[in-house]
């Protein structure tokens, strides 16, 4: 799988942080940065997660 | 961008033949209005507010275009001229959306502070409802009002500060939300009444602050850094002279905006959440069962128990579409662009209504009627239509207080629903909005019955036990 951003909708809100540590960081400038664009299966709970509980409905995920 | 020759231009709707255009319907009957620019000229149209077009935008596509224009093409800091007397000269209204991501994350809004918050809010409700009665009757405008101030001030500047307001304060803050006239557009001075109270009510909050601010200075400030609140840190700062940086004119400003925008907005959605439950038995069923399971044995009206409700969360998302406590977001064009084959000019107000797109047949079927499955799966009609689902706007300046808002709705049902019954007080359809102001509020009377319920379901010593934990 792999996770997309809709840049223009992203507020920083940092939910996608607290539920994917290991795929999302929210940086110094305040909007989503992707670690891991392409996380394992093993990772596919917590960016569901992140996907399903961002407040602007900024993230997707591609299936490959 | 240049001017397409392809290029119409909107139609402009029916009425408004006087010299304020349609000012006095938009004053009268808003959504009304709104509908029929729908209706008579589609997804474009124009209606006159004074001497301005006001191009009113609806359906997914053009919304898209207003939700993602940025600031430079759709202004947003000239279209709100009724809230610079509430705020105070030199406070903004809104902020570019790099500066809202920075409040974000410097104003207890993160995702990191909703935990504490929700315990918080909890305590707020349990408190409040420990002066009832085991019966009685609520207006629902007046207690929610109240509610809300004491949630949003304890949550967003710091219990400190929450502890030190009691019901004037709620008073004089409603006073200012009904100062927000569409006269404004004409004349944000203009000699009504409605103004001079707002004017009085700010005074008299900045009064207030004053006196807060003076018993703070004549005392240590807290050893203990978790006890100091945004008041606190707003006094330590000082000018080069060593002079208070903020006078308390500044401060209440900035209070009034922070406070502004969660204020009416949730206290609104929370009536209405109630009552349309109360008026659609099957769904309240639903949402006391939930919460029944979910709370079984005094569990902690916790983070994660308030994103574990759908019903709920449901219920409040459809009272959000019925009743967007913001019927219409307005922006200035910057420079001429297009729009379905539209065009729109530089000068020209732009407007998108959430009364209107939330009720758009096509997205929302049966689009009048109370029906929380809609954001069930599979047919999450909310995510399914990201530019017509709108009561929290979209795009760039979605509001950034909707998670905390969703958190707090939750949150503030959970303890009133364990432990209390409800019924309406007056007919079903006697419960309807005040469109007279641009700040809408539910028209009073607006009152309902509540009344312990005979087994209590939340262990029996009270819904606020865990709250304070």
């Amino acid at each position: 799988m792999r996770v997309e951003v809709d840049a223009d909708l992203c507020q920083g809100h940092g939910v996608c942080e607290s539920e994917a540590p290991d795929v999302f960081a929210v940086g110094r400038d305040h909007l989503v940065e992707v670690l891991d664009p392409s996380p394992s299966d093993g990772l596919r709970g917590a960016v569901e997660a992140a996907v399903r509980f961002c407040p602007t409905h900024a993230l997707s995920i591609v299936e490959d | 961008m240049a001017v397409d020759t392809g290029q119409r231009q909107p139609t402009r709707v029916s009425g408004g033949e006087g010299a304020t255009g349609h000012l006095e319907e938009l004053r009268a009957d808003p959504i009304g209005l709104m509908q029929r620019v729908r209706a008579e000229c589609g997804d474009v149209g124009i209606f006159r507010l004074a001497d301005r077009d006001v191009v009113l935008l609806s359906g997914a596509q053009a919304n898209e275009l207003f939700f993602r224009s940025p600031e430079e093409v759709l202004d947003q800091a000239e279209a709100y001229p009724f809230m610079t007397p509430v705020f105070g000269e030199g406070v903004v209204f809104d902020a570019s959306p790099e500066r809202r991501r920075e409040m974000l994350h410097n104003q207890a809004l993160r995702d990191k502070f909703m935990r504490g918050h929700a315990a918080t809010i909890a305590a707020e409700v349990a408190e409040m409802v420990a002066a009832w009665d085991d019966e009685g009757e609520i207006d629902l405008l007046d207690w929610f009002a109240e509610l809300t101030i004491y949630t949003s001030s304890a949550c967003l500047i710091g219990p400190r500060f929450r502890r030190e307001l009691d019901q004037r304060f709620g008073r004089l803050y409603h006073d200012l939300e009904k100062g927000t006239d569409a006269i404004a557009y004409v004349d944000p001075y203009a000699d009504i009444e409605s103004f001079h109270k707002r004017d009085a009510a700010r005074a008299g909050l900045v009064e207030l602050v004053q006196g807060i601010m003076e018993r703070r200075a004549a005392e240590p400030v807290p050893a203990d850094e978790d006890e100091r609140d945004l008041l606190d840190v707003l006094m330590s700062v000082k000018n080069p002279d060593g002079s208070d940086r903020f006078v308390a004119d500044e401060v209440t400003g900035m209070f009034i905006s922070m406070m502004f925008a969660g204020h009416h907005t949730t206290s609104g959605t929370a009536a209405w959440t109630l009552i349309e439950l109360l008026r659609n038995v099957g769904e309240m069923a639903a949402v006391d069962d939930e919460l029944a399971d979910l709370y079984a044995g005094g569990a902690e009206v916790s983070y994660q128990a308030l994103r574990e409700m759908p019903h709920l969360e449901s219920a409040i998302k459809e009272a959000l579409r019925l009743h967007p406590p913001l019927i219409l977001l307005l922006r200035v064009a910057k420079e001429d662009l297009e729009c379905g084959g539209y065009a729109i000019r530089a000068g020209q107000m732009v407007g998108a209504s959430p009364s209107v797109s939330n009720r758009i047949p096509e997205d929302f079927p049966e689009p009048d009627a109370f029906r929380p499955a809609r954001y069930l799966e599979p047919r999450e009609e909310d995510r399914r239509n990201p530019w017509t689902w709108i009561p929290f706007g979209a795009g760039r300046h979605r509001c950034v207080g909707q998670a905390f808002a969703m958190m707090q709705l939750k949150a503030i049902f959970s303890v009133l629903l364990l432990d209390w019954e409800f019924e309406l007080a007056q007919p079903p359809d006697t419960y309807r909005n005040d469109h007279s102001k641009m700040v809408v509020q539910l028209q009073q009377p607006c009152v309902v019955r509540y009344r312990r319920r005979t087994v209590a379901r939340s262990g029996g010593s009270g819904a606020g036990q865990g709250a304070a934990g």
